[in-house]
Order: C-alpha cells, then structure tokens, then sequence
C-alpha cells in the first residue's frame, strides 16, 4: 500500500515549498480573479442582457474557474517542474532516494492538480461572495476542478519532459492556452463562432470543463455529462503515462 | 557488496561502458579513476539502478540490479557530482526531507539530523538558506544527506571536484571516519592524490575498459618505473634527445618539460650537471604518473 503512494512524498515537498510563500500565494489567487470578474462582470456585464439565458457575471465566474484551474495548473507543471528537473536538478536529487521516475511524475501531476483546485476554489468563494453561487451542488465543481487539473497536469508535463529551455512554454502558451481560453466558453458563448471552429473547440480539455463548471455552479442541467468527464480523464491518463515515459528517456 | 559483471553500455552509437567487470567488498574504499568521458560515471549510474545497462549482471548488497534497484537504493548513500541540494529548503529541511524520500518518519529523521549535522559541521548552519553556503559546506552537506538512512555503501561521483584545498582535506578527513565505522566507499574521481589517500584498490578505466585494477602502491610498483625525473628550461628539446632518450627507461617530451622515468638515475642526472640552464626535480614515482602512461597526455573536451 504505501509503496503505491510514495509519490506522495513529491507532493509533501512540493507542499512544504508552497507554504512558505503562503500569504503570496493566497492573495494571488483570491485577488486575481476578484479584478477580473469585478471589472469583465460588471463592466461588460452590464452591457449585456444576458448570456445564453444567464446572467453575465454567473456565466464569466463559473468559466473563470476552469480558465483559473487551467493557468495554475499549467504554470506549476510547466516553469515550476522546469525548474526542479533543469535548474536545481531537484528530481535527480529524489532518484537517488528509493524513489522512482514514476513516484515523481506522478507527484508533480498530483501536485499541479492541486494547485489549480486551489485557484478553482478561490474562484468558487468569490463568486459565493458575490452571491453567484446559490445551491450546494457547486460542491461537485470540486472534483471537476480536480481532473481539469489532473489533464492539464498531464499536458503540461509532457511538455516539460520534451522542454530544452523556458522558451518553449512560451509557445505552448500562445500556440495552445491563449486561444483554447478564448473559444471554449469561457468568456462568451462558444455558439457565437465559426462553425469550423466550434468544431475545433468541442475537443479541447477547457471546452469539457467549461460546460461541466457551469452547469454544476450555476445548478443547470448538462448535455453529455458523461462525455466531458470521459474525455477529461482520457486526456489525462493519457497525459501523465506519456510524460512518465519521456521524463525516464530524458534522465536515464 | 558490490558485484559488476560484463557491463556494458550504449548511448545511440557510442558504446561508452564496454565490458567491464569488478567487485567491492565491504568496508573497502574502491576507486574508479579515469579521464573525462571515460565511462566512470555511466559505470556508477548502472550501479544504481539510474541507467540500464545494455548487458552485464549487478549485484548490489545481494540485490539484483537494475531489477530491485529502488530497493538497493533504500540501503546506500549517493553523492552526486553536481551539487542538487534542494535551494527551496534550509540545511535542516534539506536533511528531514530527505529522510522522507526514504520512508523514515518524523521521529526517525528528528533523531538522526542533529548528528548528521554534527557531521558535516553545519551544526550552528542548520537554518541557513543553501545558497548562504560555501562550496565546502554543500559537499559535507550533501554527503550528510546521502548518510541519512544510515547507509553501509556510500557512492560518491567526483566528491572533492571543485573544492579549494581546504574544503577537499576536510572531505577527505570525513569519508576516512566513514570507513573507519567500516562503512563501504566507492568513488571516481580524476585526483590521484585523492585516490592514493582514500582508496584502498583503484581502477583506471578510459574508453569504457578497465586499463589496470590494484590497490595504489601496487600500481604504482608494478606499471612504472620508480624514480621519475622532471626537466625543464631553455634548451630542454636538444638535451631530451641527446640524453634522455638515451639513459631513460622511458621518456615524454610534453610541452617544455621532459619526463624521464628510470630505475637507475644517476647516468642521466650526470649530463645534467653540465647543463646549469635546465630545473631539475627528481621524485619518486607516483600514481598521476601510471595513469598518464595508461591513458596518455592528450587532452580530454
């Protein structure tokens, strides 16, 4: 049993560096999307009558949870993890303990999770603040949050694995997070694009957490529930078995 | 302790461990020397379990290896060549969570800091950030560190490379208390003075093979001759080949100094006396100069 879950001694590490640096860290996450939903919400907000049959700050907080989850996610996966296989070697140091390629992988996907429910979280107590959240179904948003991360983790760590430099999130970044924040939902109905690209936007992991936020925040029903979290999980297996095998490849 | 048989190892098409096969008992401190890229390292890591080797066997503390590596690792110290002490910790976090890579509890660890502090000398560091530190004090720390599950085998890869003379004569003097609580040593290093001081058996390796294997003075007696004479100044290539070559039992020419290995060197240090232009230092034979004759002056990059 506990020979299963030594990963768990990367996310203790990861924890234990994170709490230094708690009150930062904090304030972040809460104020962060504080501005942005205070300044789009109200803003923008009140220029719309309402979006998709909702209010516009409900339906710009329940798509910022998964935007926060996403970022936190990435960012953590992608320049935090960086820094501890590159920089300071933090990974060979934990190999040469009885540990394995796959206790640390598995740590850091865990870990990145983590970190993005947090922001999810804060998200969630702005909007409950705010007086967005109003039935206790928004609790499932949790577990939601938490295979959004698992499948950002998962991305991100396979980019990791392959990075040569810090440059290269630069690209994921522009090439894959900017636009996949734009047309998935979050800010404004995804019916209102292109139908081409509709289509693409369907298959992208934030789209599936989009529509699963929503509907649990807000207590609407939802269309291919099963669906979403099907390929949300997919995508993250996927994610974390891939940056396994190219993590062990890269420090062999 | 240690078992290496027919190791060998690829990287793409460079086979950089080419066969090689040695044993460490225990409480032995075993030295692996060789020039950079000689395969020292590759050879260390298989022993670890960290690279899989290609062919060969690896018997760790009678445990197979790379197949039951992560439980060999459970039971040895490792001191890697380049410092990953963890910079987000104190000297005192980087040694409690480390002993949690290894399964040991709060308690266990607790138990075990304030004497591997003691160790390292850090003991009045022990809330010091790691960069506070000097390179010294990072070495002993992480040789603190690799002793933290009280280990029987310690692997150190280059321990002393980078150090000032100071800090090195310390390292030197913790690793000789390891072995005196009988613990097994096996390093690499590129230092023959630090491999004549620590080990009790070396083997010089380059291009992934063993060259020779034998406790140092050993060596020394049998691959070379015991009085070696160094001459240098103006004038040293015209003296080098009237005489040198000559009344030596083996002679380089390397740059503007002439080595001359004999047995007997009283013929050559007579033609000498007539040439009061040339420096001259006689010496007795020592391991820096068996490996240049295994491996050669050329330069390694």
């Amino acid at each position: 049993m506990t020979d299963q879950l030594r990963f768990r001694h990367v996310v203790y590490r990861n924890y234990r560096v994170w709490r230094k640096l708690l009150a930062a860290s904090l304030v972040g996450n809460l104020l962060d999307p504080l501005f942005w939903l205070v300044g789009l919400g109200f803003g923008l907000g009140s220029l719309l009558p309402s979006v998709g049959g909702m209010r516009y700050l409900e339906f710009l907080g329940s798509g910022m949870i998964c935007y926060g989850v996403m970022y936190s996610t990435s960012f953590e996966g992608l320049w935090s993890a960086f820094t501890r296989l590159k920089q300071q070697r933090t990974w060979e140091g934990i190999l040469h303990a009885p540990m394995t390629v796959t206790d640390i992988v598995v740590g850091e996907w865990v870990w990145a999770a983590l970190k993005g429910v947090l922001s999810g979280v804060a998200i969630l107590t702005v909007m409950a603040a705010l007086g967005l959240v109003r039935s206790p179904m928004a609790l499932w948003a949790l577990p939601v949050m938490l295979l959004t991360g698992l499948a950002f983790a998962g991305i991100a760590l396979v980019i990791t694995a392959l990075a040569r430099s810090y440059d290269h999130f630069v690209y994921y970044f522009t090439l894959f997070i900017t636009p996949m924040m734009l047309i998935s939902g979050v800010f404004f109905p995804t019916a209102q694009l292109p139908r081409a690209v509709q289509l693409v936007a369907q298959v992208l992991p934030l789209s599936h957490a989009t529509q699963l936020a929503r509907g649990l925040v807000l207590g609407r029903p939802i269309d291919n529930a099963f669906a979403h979290v099907a390929a949300l999980a997919l995508i993250a297996v996927v994610g974390v078995v891939l940056a396994r095998a190219l993590t062990a490849r890269r420090l062999r | 302790m240690l078992t290496v048989q027919s190791l060998r190892k690829k990287f793409g098409e460079l086979e950089v461990v080419r066969g090689v096969s040695f044993e460490v008992s225990a409480g032995e401190c075993y030295g692996l020397l060789g020039p950079n890229g000689a395969g020292k390292t590759t050879t260390l890591r298989c022993c670890l379990g960290l690279t899989a080797p290609d062919s060969g066997t690896i018997t760790l503390d009678s445990l197979p290896v790379p197949a039951r590596a992560r439980e060999a690792r459970a039971r040895i110290g490792v001191v890697p060549q380049f410092d990953n002490l963890d910079p987000d910790f104190t000297v005192r976090e980087n040694l409690r969570m480390y002993g949690r890579y290894f399964g040991l509890s709060r308690s266990e660890v607790a138990r075990r800091v304030p004497w591997l502090l003691d160790y390292a000398g850090l003991a009045d560091k022990a809330d010091a950030q790691i960069e506070a530190l000097s390179g010294g004090m990072k070495r002993r720390l992480t040789i603190a560190r690799a002793l933290v599950n009280d280990p029987r085998v310690l692997f150190l890869d280059e321990p002393t490379t980078g150090l000032d003379p100071q800090a090195r004569h310390v390292v030197w003097e913790r690793l000789k208390r390891l072995l005196g609580e009988g613990r097994t040593i096996i390093l690499t290093t590129h230092f023959m003075d630090e491999a004549q001081r620590l080990c009790d058996r070396v083997a010089i390796m380059d291009h992934g093979v063993f060259l020779a294997e034998a406790p140092p003075h050993e060596l020394i007696e049998r691959e070379i001759e015991p009085v070696v004479i160094e001459v240098y100044g103006e004038g040293v290539g015209a003296w080098f080949e009237t005489h040198a070559r000559r009344l030596a039992t083996r002679a380089e020419l390397s740059g503007d100094t002439a080595f001359c290995y004999c047995r007997e060197p009283e013929a050559l240090l007579a033609t000498l006396a007539d040439a009061p232009e040339l420096r001259v230092l006689r010496r007795a034979a020592n391991l820096e100069d068996v490996f240049l004759k295994l491996t050669g002056r050329d330069l390694r990059d």
